[in-house]
């Protein structure tokens, strides 16, 4: 009784906004729900549609190259960053503030400077590419390019928060088995591959499995950065933009529901898939 | 370990990864104070001739930044409270009491974790409409108050406290509410203000939510309201760039303050993940 008394407000929370909510999805995606909550029962026409419908396919393909792009560089230059910063002693406080910034800016104001950065004749981008001979880059309104300007800021962005979480997990590991390693002869090369990286292994899945998961739901940066109804914008277009832009901007909310679905497989799949690999290379000591 | 003679190294890295990352920051701000005529120069010109302070204050009364921040300050306000005190008391159950399919609750809510947030868009959007709440201030609080990772953040806090501490309050007579609040709450502020900074920082940059449910731009967080901005005013690039300094400074001072709070919240959410 008294434990009931205390999550109460959780579960009626939860109730009402994930279950009830969770619930209420997957009916609609089985709806020609549309823009006056009035909905109405079609079976499986959505996920027909889905699989025959160009633009998601679009949509599914680019957010694999987001995962594929922004994935892998998030953690390599996080894990470097971290790196640097633990092996130094002195302002390495000063320099983590500075790498951290990004994490405390709203996506907005990301995208603000990005976009002028990235602007095609004032952009101080193309300026600097100028200087050495290279023609400029048209970053946001080129289709065959607004990809890879997303997936620069995203990289960007991601980095200040898990080069802090890394950060974390290289001070937690005890010293002694480096300065060991030391005494015996070993280079520093060695016991970051050989010590350093299996000790750290629990910390970067858990990074990696992170940066997955915010990856494949990329949005801000693509409506923040890329015109409205652009081609520029429907190349870089992820899951998660589609369906927003289905449910919200041409009101197919049924239809768009159906893509929300399709990334929630998804994602569970990558997450099962990442528990299940995790046994082959991450040391829990 | 003696002297690391890598860290001249070292240091030029740092250097070159925080220029990466300051580098945007600098020349936002450079424009930002710069002529119309010298923001558009070829090539770029780094300093303006004179600076242009007149930039925030026309882009201060073209747009409701006033507006935006108490709107925003009472939206974080509200979900960080609401958020801390269903946490905390769900928390305390699973910390402490022992009750029917407790385990398996707790990995039930675990799992909702995993579910990417835009399942629960369209419902969410259906309720809020369906009680008459869109385009409200409420209406930006809601769904965040019940954020599920303040559960798990605090019952590991409340799971470092030793039990001796409640039992002795039990034998005094006190009951689980009085435990709750005057002894445990007490002894885990420190990790109850991390989740807050957490939780502040993850409604402060959040973007879709308020977008959809709320039209109106007075009705916005500073957040989506300048999502408008980016739409509506791109001509005068200085005026722009004035109006991401006045969103984005006022938070990068607070974090100087607050940092060692926002870090251990963030490092903390690795470690316990």
């Amino acid at each position: 009784m008294v434990a009931l008394a205390f999550l109460l407000p959780l579960l009626a929370g939860l109730g009402v906004f994930y279950f009830y909510a969770f619930v209420k999805n997957i009916y609609y995606s089985f709806t020609n729900l549309g823009s006056f909550g009035k909905a109405t029962f079609t079976g499986l026409e959505n996920y027909l549609r889905l699989f025959s419908d160009p633009k998601f396919y679009r949509s599914l393909g680019n957010t694999l190259r987001y995962v594929v792009i922004a994935v892998p560089a998030v953690v390599v230059l996080s894990t470097l960053n971290a790196y640097l910063l633990s092996r130094l002693r002195i302002l390495s406080g000063v320099f983590r503030t500075l790498l951290f910034l990004p994490a405390v800016t709203m996506p907005a104001a990301i995208g603000i400077l990005w976009r002028w950065l990235f602007n095609y004749k004032f952009g101080l981008i193309n300026a600097l590419l100028g200087k050495f001979g290279i023609e400029p880059v048209a970053w946001l309104s080129d289709p065959a390019v607004s990809l890879y300007s997303v997936s620069i800021v995203l990289v960007w962005a991601l980095l200040a928060t898990q080069t802090v979480i890394i950060l974390t997990g290289l001070q937690n590991i005890p010293a002694m088995y480096e300065e060991a390693a030391l005494i015996d002869g070993a280079n520093r090369r060695q016991i970051f591959l050989k010590i350093t990286l299996p000790l750290l292994s629990p910390t970067l899945f858990f990074v990696i499995t992170i940066t997955t998961i915010n990856v494949f739901q990329v949005f801000d940066f693509i409506f923040l950065m890329l015109r409205p109804a652009t081609l520029a914008i429907q190349y870089a277009s992820s899951l998660v933009y589609y369906f927003y832009d289905r449910a919200f901007i041409a009101y197919e909310k049924g239809y768009g529901v159906a893509v929300s679905m399709i990334l929630f497989l998804i994602i569970l799949l990558v997450t099962v898939i990442q528990f299940i690999f995790q046994k082959k290379w991450v040391h829990y000591s | 370990m003696k002297k690391d003679k890598h860290t001249p190294v070292i240091m030029i890295l740092l250097i070159i990864a925080s220029a990466m990352t300051l580098l945007p920051y600098v020349w936002m701000v450079l424009t930002s104070l710069k002529t119309y005529e010298e923001a558009i120069r070829i090539p770029p010109k780094i300093l303006p001739e004179k600076f242009q302070w007149i930039n925030y204050q026309i882009i201060w009364n073209k747009f409701p930044f006033a507006t935006l921040y108490l709107n925003t300050f009472f939206v974080v306000i509200a979900t960080v409270a609401g958020n801390i005190v269903v946490a905390a008391m769900a928390a305390y159950a699973f910390a402490r009491l022992k009750f029917f399919g407790r385990d398996l609750l707790f990995i039930a809510i675990l799992g909702l974790l995993m579910i990417p947030g835009q399942i629960f868009l369209v419902p969410h959007y259906q309720i809020i409409n369906s009680w008459g709440l869109s385009n409200t201030r409420i209406a930006l609080v809601l769904p965040g108050i019940f954020r599920v990772f303040g559960v798990f953040f605090l019952r590991q806090a409340f799971l470092t406290i030793p039990r001796e501490m409640d039992e002795a309050a039990l034998v005094d007579g006190a009951n689980h509410l009085q435990i709750f609040v005057k002894v445990l709450i007490p002894l885990i502020s420190s990790s109850i203000v991390s989740l807050g900074i957490l939780i502040a920082l993850w409604t402060w940059t959040e973007l879709m939510w308020p977008l959809i449910i709320n039209r109106s731009l007075d009705k916005l967080t500073l957040s989506a309201g300048l999502a408008f901005l980016i739409g509506e005013h791109t001509t005068y690039y200085e005026q722009v760039m004035a109006g991401g300094v006045i969103s984005s400074l006022p938070v990068i001072i607070l974090f100087f303050f607050f940092q060692r709070y926002i870090i251990e919240g963030i490092a903390a959410t690795g470690v316990k993940g």
